[in-house]
């Protein structure tokens, strides 16, 4: 069913039909509608959620976890300082294989403090060992978390995903989307299947042990070992969604009008419709030139990635956070695809942090400059020099 | 006690431990940097010691202290504190004893 809804409650919508056995979230703007939506419905008798209204961010992954453990299916939300006090615990999750799966509304990382969209929050996540998808829209924020809930309970996965939409972009904005009905829903999703839950009395278990340096680097290989899991098992379910809801999506990344592009832009995220409107303009004028926007991140696709630019002369890739001291996270991971062999310059664009408006002006910057630039140079895209 | 270590493939997911009661088979009591010597003179069996004991290393049998488990205990020195009749001295592990 078409209707016109905000990011959040796309994503509350799919939770509701997903109807996980507890949600445990602090509220954080730009989060704080998914919670408040998901609220409701509890209320409302909608779903049978446990709703555990904790104290701080730290205490909600916390009760995800312990809750994961015990045997229920787990979400979570939340945004920017609520995700880095969520961190210290996000590892744990990971570390114990829990398939935690979480809304992170993206917004910059303090100080200054600010509360519009940027992908710090998502980057400082990067090394946590959840997986990291990026949607675009509220439609594929809705798709995402459905097909978030299989991945991260697939038994060879068995990790926290993340679900990335930008901060009010995305969030607070009003797009038209397509639901499911609510049997499709859970039909797909199906019955959870806890692995060694802690409520099975008869079969007890310890969770979180300690490892000495006789085990840890074991235990953390044999996590690899998910995340290594995780990009087949993203492409099943993916096809399997996209039979399910007849919207085309197919693979890692969506590449737009880029197969003959001589220049092109990585994005991920709303900017990639912005990027869209320049690319079919410049198309228009006879200009060469394409899109890759990522939807998985972590782990990063990085031999389709670079088979999918290798034919280009010239890639901006667009980092929303500054990683200090180096160029963006995504600029390395896609660059590093092309170490010992020939391929196109790569040129990093720092942009829209905390929620700078990135306008069709700026993107058609970015394919002009791609025509005079070489390898490794960061630039700032909207930045008052 | 030599455990054969497992590959990473072998470890169940997680890290979890199938199974409970798993530390006694990890003897841990090396760390202890002062041991409980227990009196049986002095003794009266009231249990606060087996029952304060944060590592369960308090042998029992019919009700009576019979004597410390050196594997586990970890030399906390609980039970000399809540000893109602010192019948349990610290003694440092290196150069210690009676």
């Amino acid at each position: 069913m078409k209707k016109v809804m905000t990011g959040h409650k796309a994503v509350a919508e799919a939770m509701r039909q997903i109807e996980p056995d507890v949600v445990a979230v602090y509220p954080i703007t730009p989060q704080s509608e998914i919670a408040e939506y998901y609220a409701q419905y509890v209320a409302d008798g909608l779903v049978r959620t446990e709703l555990v209204p904790v104290e701080s961010e730290h205490s909600a992954m916390s009760a995800c976890i312990g809750a994961a453990a015990a045997g229920a299916r787990v979400i979570t939300a939340t945004a920017s300082q609520g995700l880095a006090l969520m961190v210290e615990v996000l590892y744990i999750a990971a570390g114990l294989r829990l398939p935690i799966v979480m809304a992170l509304a993206n917004r910059s990382l303090s100080a200054p403090i600010n509360i519009h969209c940027d992908h710090s929050d998502a980057y400082l996540a990067r090394d946590s060992g959840a997986i990291q998808i990026f949607a675009e829209s509220a439609q594929e924020a809705y798709d995402y978390m459905v097909i978030a809930q299989r991945l991260a309970e697939d038994e060879k996965v068995r990790l926290p995903v993340l679900v990335n939409l930008d901060g009010f972009t995305l969030t607070h904005s009003s797009q038209v989307v397509e639901t499911l009905s609510d049997e499709a829903v859970k039909g797909f999703v199906g019955e959870y299947k806890a692995v060694y839950p802690l409520l099975d009395v008869d079969n007890p278990v310890t969770w979180g042990a300690f490892a000495m340096p006789d085990y840890y680097f074991e235990l953390k290989r044999a996590q690899q070992a998910g995340m290594e899991a995780a990009p087949d098992v993203f492409l099943q379910v993916q096809e399997e969604y996209a039979k399910l809801c007849g919207r085309p999506y197919r693979g890692f990344f969506e590449a737009y009008k880029l197969d003959d592009a001589e220049r092109a832009i990585v994005v991920m995220g709303s900017t990639a419709g912005t990027a869209k409107v320049v690319v079919d303009e410049l198309r228009e004028k006879g200009e060469r030139v394409g899109l890759l926007k990522v939807w998985l991140w972590r782990p990063f696709p990085r031999k389709e990635i670079t088979e999918a630019l290798a034919g280009a002369k010239a890639v901006a890739i667009m980092d929303r956070a500054i990683s200090f001291g180096n160029l963006g996270a995504l600029y390395l991971d896609v660059v590093s695809g092309f170490a010992g062999r020939e391929g196109p310059v790569f040129v990093n664009y720092i942009y829209g942090l905390g929620g700078r408006d990135i306008p069709v002006e700026h993107i058609a910057q970015v394919f002009e400059g791609l025509k005079r630039a070489e390898t490794g140079e960061l630039r700032y895209l909207g930045l008052r020099e | 006690m030599a455990v054969e270590l497992k590959s990473w493939k072998e470890l169940p997911i997680g890290g979890v431990i199938p199974g409970g009661a798993t530390p006694e088979l990890n003897k841990t009591g090396s760390w202890r940097s002062k041991r409980p010597i227990w009196d049986a003179e002095k003794c009266i069996h009231c249990l606060q010691c087996w029952l304060h004991c944060p590592d369960d290393s308090f042998f029992v049998k019919d009700q009576k202290i019979t004597g410390i488990d050196y594997d586990h205990c970890k030399g906390c020195g609980v039970c000399a504190a809540i000893c109602p009749v010192d019948a349990i001295e610290m003694v440092p592990e290196r150069g210690g004893g009676k």
